[in-house]
């Protein structure tokens, strides 16, 4: 930090401190802050009232319940498969590791319609690759349930594992060899030393999977197809109710989907012990590492 | 660390004692590997591959009809260059937040670090309202902003905001001033010393960060779909190119622009990968 001794870039001159200052601030507030303070005005325009009113609409409690409970079911599948594949690609060695860790970063670079689309391209039950199969099977995926799970899915699955990979990595296993040699059996040492030590990371990747799930848009609305409402997740919703000028529900549903995950974040930043910030920077630079 | 040490004993030490240096898969932890590579390929690797195969079927005649298209030609060209100087700039300002939320010391310093997650944290749908409110019809600035090319612009610094600064800011807080204070005893200008020392340490950071915008922002739909109107050759970005293809049931020419979209994001990890060896290798 920037001590009395230290008389070089790090404390800098007074001129270019203020000047770094107010950009800094200046570019957050015209593009975050002023926005951002305006949607929240607005969509209490008309008072609690209006804004409780907005929700009561059946289409929009149906939406949001939607929406609630794919974005569950893809967290609690990512946290598994996040969970497990870091556990495999920290502590074992296998042929394709490295091919296979770089893979798993993919969903982040591919546009969400692009996942949908490709998702249609096998499952989809006229000419999908495994969809026709699956529909004879009578179980159907594109525009139902399933579907949507797996596109969200699909777009949050690297969360939990670059947050998961660099703390296990840091961790070693000197713990976890003491108490296989002590006698506990894998469950055991998974439960009791590896588990507590990559805790918060894991609590991190779901809070970040939480909320992309939550909010996930293209991707899902390419998959659930325009099915009357059956379908329509909340921030589908969102779009709907602005182009049909209900400006107002389109406020309420925003506020109350970025209030989840503002309320998600912010707590986790209260629970987490401050030695544990897990660094999206080594997270990235240990994937970029095994994938070079 | 004594991860190399830590690396040596095997899983199982009732039977393998001292092992190869490395764990080989257990009956466990083969399974396990199984189950989640059918999983991994069935969502993730197999439609990729249905995308890449679509495409290719057409022959090279897909992507000649694609990139012929004016309009999925002015689509790609825009949803390219716009993510590149969006990529630009928050490669400055994105190390410049970082510096700021670093190195100086404000009141109200908390709140802006957690305004920087608000990208993050909030639906890209929701992004495109927040940013009309201000740059839209009823902007109380007067910008009318929505349905021009600046709202690309402007969706797309949004949404990237996080990238670089929270790639750069874990660096900056683990470097010691003593370097730069060396530098500047030997009296190097401060200029020098930013160059020539600190920017060579965080060049690894920011173009990770800037790999990640630039994915990111030549992949955006939701923040764009409200905000830029989707004006044919001129708002239109190739993420909307492929949406409108997939609902008019043209699935080879959706498949096309989407493979040009994998290609360019790949291109650009490999060339800001070279940029960023390059500079961390001259300091």
């Amino acid at each position: 930090m920037a001590s009395t001794s230290s008389t070089s870039v790090g404390s800098g001159s007074t001129v270019v401190t203020w000047v770094l200052r107010l950009v800094v601030v200046g570019y957050l507030f015209f593009l975050i802050g002023w926005p951002s303070a305006l949607i929240v005005r607005r969509t209490f325009e008309g008072g609690t009232q209006a804004f409780t009113e907005a929700l009561q609409d059946p289409d929009v409690t149906h939406a949001l319940q939607l929406s609630v409970v794919v974005a569950l079911c893809a967290v609690a599948i990512n946290l598994l498969f996040g969970v497990g594949m870091s556990l495999l690609l920290v502590r074992y060695e296998f042929p394709g590791k490295r091919a296979l860790s770089a893979l798993i970063d993919l969903p982040l670079a591919v546009s969400p319609i692009v996942v949908g689309l490709a998702l249609i391209l096998v499952y989809n039950p006229r000419f999908g690759w495994f969809g026709e199969s699956l529909d004879a099977h009578g179980i159907q995926i594109i525009f139902a349930k399933p579907g949507m799970v797996m596109a969200t899915t699909f777009v949050a699955l690297p969360l939990v594992i670059r947050e998961v990979v660099p703390v296990l990595e840091d961790m070693g296993d000197d713990q976890e060899q003491a108490a296989n040699s002590l006698g506990a059996n894998a469950w055991q040492t998974f439960w009791r030393i590896t588990l507590p030590g990559i805790k918060w990371a894991v609590v991190y990747g779901v809070v970040l999977s939480l909320a992309r799930s939550l909010g996930e848009f293209g991707a899902v609305k390419v998959v659930a197809g325009n099915i009357s409402g059956e379908t329509t997740t909340a921030p589908v919703l969102v779009q709907q109710k602005y182009q049909n000028f209900e400006q107002q529900t389109a406020y309420a549903m925003s506020f109350l989907l970025v209030a989840a995950a503002v309320v998600c974040l912010v707590i986790v930043a209260l629970l987490r012990p401050k030695d544990h910030k897990p660094s999206r920077a080594t997270a990235t630079a240990a994937i970029q590492e095994k994938a070079s | 660390m004594s991860t190399a040490t830590a690396r040596v004993a095997g899983g199982r030490p009732a039977r393998v004692r001292r092992p190869a240096s490395r764990h080989s898969l257990t009956k466990g932890s083969a399974l396990g590997l199984g189950v989640g590579m059918i999983w991994f390929s069935l969502l993730v690797l197999i439609p990729l591959t249905a995308v890449v195969w679509t495409a290719g079927e057409g022959g090279l005649g897909t992507f000649k009809d694609a990139l012929t298209n004016k309009q999925t030609f002015n689509a790609l060209k825009l949803t390219v260059l716009s993510s590149l100087a969006v990529t630009g700039v928050n490669i400055v300002m994105g190390t410049v937040i970082a510096w700021v939320l670093v190195r100086d010391r404000f009141p109200g310093k908390k709140l802006l670090d957690l305004v920087i997650d608000i990208p993050f944290a909030m639906p890209t749908i929701v992004a495109g309202l927040v940013l009309l409110s201000l740059y839209g019809a009823e902007s109380p600035l007067g910008l009318e902003w929505n349905n021009t090319r600046k709202a690309v612009l402007l969706a797309l610094a949004f949404v990237t905001v996080p990238f670089v600064v929270r790639t750069v800011q874990p660096v900056l807080e683990e470097m010691d001033t003593d370097v730069e204070d060396a530098a500047a005893s030997l009296g190097a200008s401060r200029a020098t010393t930013f160059r020539r020392v600190i920017l060579p340490t965080l060049a690894p950071a920011i173009f990770a960060g800037a790999t990640l915008s630039f994915a990111r922002a030549i992949s955006e739909y939701g923040s764009l779909v409200l905000l830029s109107g989707n004006l044919p050759n001129r708002t239109e970005v190739a993420s909307v190119r492929v949406y409108s293809a997939i609902e008019g049931g043209n699935q080879q020419s959706a498949a096309a622009v989407a493979t040009i979209l994998l290609l360019v994001a790949l291109v650009a990890i490999v060339v800001f990968d070279l940029i960023q060896r390059r500079l961390a290798r001259r300091g």
